[in-house]
């Protein structure tokens, strides 16, 4: 196998990505839940350990309250903390540190202090984990200004977004799926990032503009291919970063095709589709020859039974049929 | 002390003529505590205190006209008028913010003392802060962290001092423990609070109980704890003992303590009490008390001069400009952060030209 067509685990990616940047920056240090000992409780952290030493990936108790919180203080400081959140769900209990402390501290301070952290972790149904296990937390936590969140659909981007995202100057939430970290893709070994607030374009087609980002991207994908076989052609646009959104890239997809349904694994009522779409309309509602449509999740807690929570995610025939229904 | 005292009469004074805007908490009662404590540390150990923010800020070094300008809503605040009474952060002296949500600082004193260690375990350089040049050799520090008795009842601080204690942080959280969480009396909120220590010691924290109404005794006890926990970087536990006479906030009528208690408090002064030791029992080499009658009146004075300065300069200060409003929300703001506006780098701070 030749280096450029290397291909290696979306865990393997985001393990990539950290170990660089912390061989790079001195500042940079890992902490969570079994990140250290344990390896990973998803084995991202794998080895870890051993190449950084218990003083950099550094076992939290189940505390995450507690540990968010040192990271703002370590990161007001100047150092550059990685905060692994097992699940985002877990993150509800820390949600006066990462909400009101993390985005708001460089206003709160007149620009005194910044917050540089990156809290990552699996986001969106796991599969059979039942509703307290499996938040989106994009939906609530796009709703607050000051922080930056990347969702990754792939390896290459996960490597490459995680970098940006340790680089950057501002707080970010990383948005991982546990059922996409087994997942494999390219991913060159040699230096790379992927920036932030640029959509990338994986299908293309003039019948509809599909939007979505995170797992949900490979929906789309599936359902692009489902409709190929129909004729029907369609753009995909994987918006890789939530905060910023790429809306330039949409408004110019929604101008050629002139439809477009937003597909989002958060719940409907005011999620980040409600807010892709409003801003559709608000900057290209003369472009449209069908009002826009969205994919949630079914608006009701995550069931555990296999066949109740396949039909309440967004899946590919749910993403068909609203294609389907533009065109009708 | 005297400083703190005139302030926050002046604070109280602009509040009711509206000036003043939301929450504002007094520190008149409680000054000792901060000045006590906060001389027993170095000007680049970290500090980070709770809401009741302003004695802190002025015994820490801001600029009295910084402090009140920020609770005027002035651009020369010390957060250009972004942060307000609660919020009061100056990177010059430090000082890392009063913090608005009860408890919600301690863990943040748990990270900047982790921070601190790690500037010397890890690193082996400093990081660039203020007056601290980037790569110069590190030193030991500690973070002073301060909550109030209400904060003792918040996860927050439970999971701070677990994570102090496990990782042996050099934090000391200093509790100003004067007896009422807003209107309900320590007892009442707060088991064990005959001896907090036990708190203390149950995240293997070491901890004691001082009399913050003394403030030389309170800066004898604390300064060796302040040595201890720097030398041997672990952390600590105290339960500072003193009494605000104001209400909570401004809006407090406080019917849930009686007048007496309060004067009695007032009649073990902190400021008449050290006042009264050095003109009456401490003399110098003279034999003469160190303070005379004529030298404590013009300590008066110039704290009245340098409060109606503060309060002269936060009436001619301007209000923020508007475009300020989108300013300082990202260090590293790119297109697209928002649909209702584009954010922008704001103008300097004044505390740091």
């Amino acid at each position: 196998m030749t280096q450029t067509a290397r291909e290696i685990q979306f865990r393997e990616a985001l393990r990539e990505a950290m170990s660089e940047e912390m061989r790079r920056d001195d500042r940079v240090f890992l902490m969570g839940e079994e990140v250290a000992q344990y390896n990973g409780a998803y084995k991202v952290s794998q080895g870890m350990l051993d190449e950084f030493g218990p003083k950099r990936i550094i076992d939290s108790p189940i505390s995450e309250n507690g540990f968010a919180g040192l990271a703002v203080g370590a990161a007001m400081y100047g150092l550059r903390p990685i905060i692994e959140f097992m699940s985002w769900s877990f993150s509800l209990v820390a949600a006066d540190q990462i909400l009101n402390n993390v985005p708001k501290m460089l206003y709160m301070s007149g620009g005194q202090w910044g917050c540089p952290v990156v809290f990552r972790g699996n986001d969106g149904a796991g599969g059979q984990l039942g509703s307290t296990h499996s938040w989106c937390v994009e939906g609530l936590y796009s709703n607050v200004p000051g922080v930056k969140i990347a969702i990754p659909s792939n390896p290459y981007d996960a490597k490459g977004l995680l970098k940006t995202a340790i680089r950057d100057d501002d707080p970010v939430f990383f948005l991982e799926s546990e059922r996409m970290l087994g997942d494999k893709g390219h991913v060159p070994a040699e230096e790379y990032t992927v920036p932030f607030g640029e959509a990338a374009l994986r299908r293309q087609g003039d019948a509809c503009t599909l939007v979505s980002f995170g797992r949900p991207v490979n929906f789309c994908l599936e359902a692009a291919d489902e409709l190929r076989k129909t004729g029907i052609e369609v753009d995909v646009l994987d918006m890789r970063t939530i905060r910023p959104l790429d809306i330039e890239s949409i408004i110019r997809s929604v101008r050629k095709t002139g439809r477009v349904v937003v597909v989002d694994q958060c719940w409907p009522f005011a999620s980040v589709a409600s807010e892709v779409i409003t801003q559709v309309c608000e900057r290209g509602f003369d472009y449209l020859d069908h009002q826009p449509l969205r994919v949630n999740t079914e608006d009701v807690p995550t069931p555990y039974a296999k066949n109740l929570e396949y039909a309440y995610l967004p899946n590919k025939e749910k993403i068909v049929a609203a294609v389907r229904r533009t065109l009708a | 002390m005297m400083l703190i005292r005139e302030f926050e009469v002046r604070c109280a004074q602009a509040y009711q003529q509206a000036k003043i805007g939301g929450f504002c908490h007094l520190y008149i009662g409680q000054e000792a505590a901060a000045v006590g404590t906060l001389n027993a540390v170095n000007p680049d150990d970290p500090v980070v205190l709770a809401y009741r923010d302003h004695g802190h800020a002025l015994a820490r070094g801001m600029d009295p006209g910084a402090c009140m300008a920020e609770m005027y809503g002035k651009a020369t605040g010390c957060a250009k008028g972004k942060g307000g009474s609660m919020h009061m952060f100056d990177r010059p002296h430090w000082l890392f913010g009063g913090h608005g949500i009860v408890g919600a600082q301690t863990p943040l004193g748990a990270g900047l003392a982790f921070a601190a260690r790690y500037e010397w375990e890890v690193l082996g350089r400093s990081l660039e802060n203020p007056g601290v040049p980037a790569g110069s050799p590190p030193r030991r520090k500690v973070c002073l962290c301060y909550l109030g008795d209400g904060a003792l009842n918040q996860g927050a601080l439970h999971e701070a001092m677990n994570l102090a204690g496990l990782y042996s942080l050099p934090v000391i959280y200093i509790v100003e423990n004067n007896g009422y969480s807003m209107g309900t009396s320590i007892d009442r909120g707060t088991t064990m609070a005959h001896d907090l220590m036990a708190k203390a010691n149950a995240y293997g924290i070491e901890g004691r109980a001082i009399d913050g109404f003394d403030i030389l005794a309170l800066y004898d006890e604390f300064k060796p704890l302040v040595d201890l926990c720097r030398q041997k970087q672990v952390p600590a536990f105290v339960d500072l003992k003193t009494y605000r006479y104001q209400g909570h906030s401004m809006s407090d009528p406080q019917k849930y303590r009686t007048k007496d208690e309060v004067e009695a408090w007032k009649a073990k002064d902190s400021i008449d009490r050290f006042a009264h030791h050095l003109m009456s029992e401490r003399t110098g080499s003279d034999g003469r008390p160190v303070l005379s009658e004529q030298r404590f009146s013009e300590i008066q004075d110039d704290v009245r001069t340098r409060v109606r300065a503060a309060v002269e300069f936060a009436e001619a200060s301007p209000v923020p400009d508007l475009s300020e409003l989108y300013a300082d929300v990202m260090v590293n703001p790119h297109p697209g952060m928002s649909p209702s506006g584009t954010y922008v780098t704001g103008a300097p701070n004044p505390l740091l030209r």
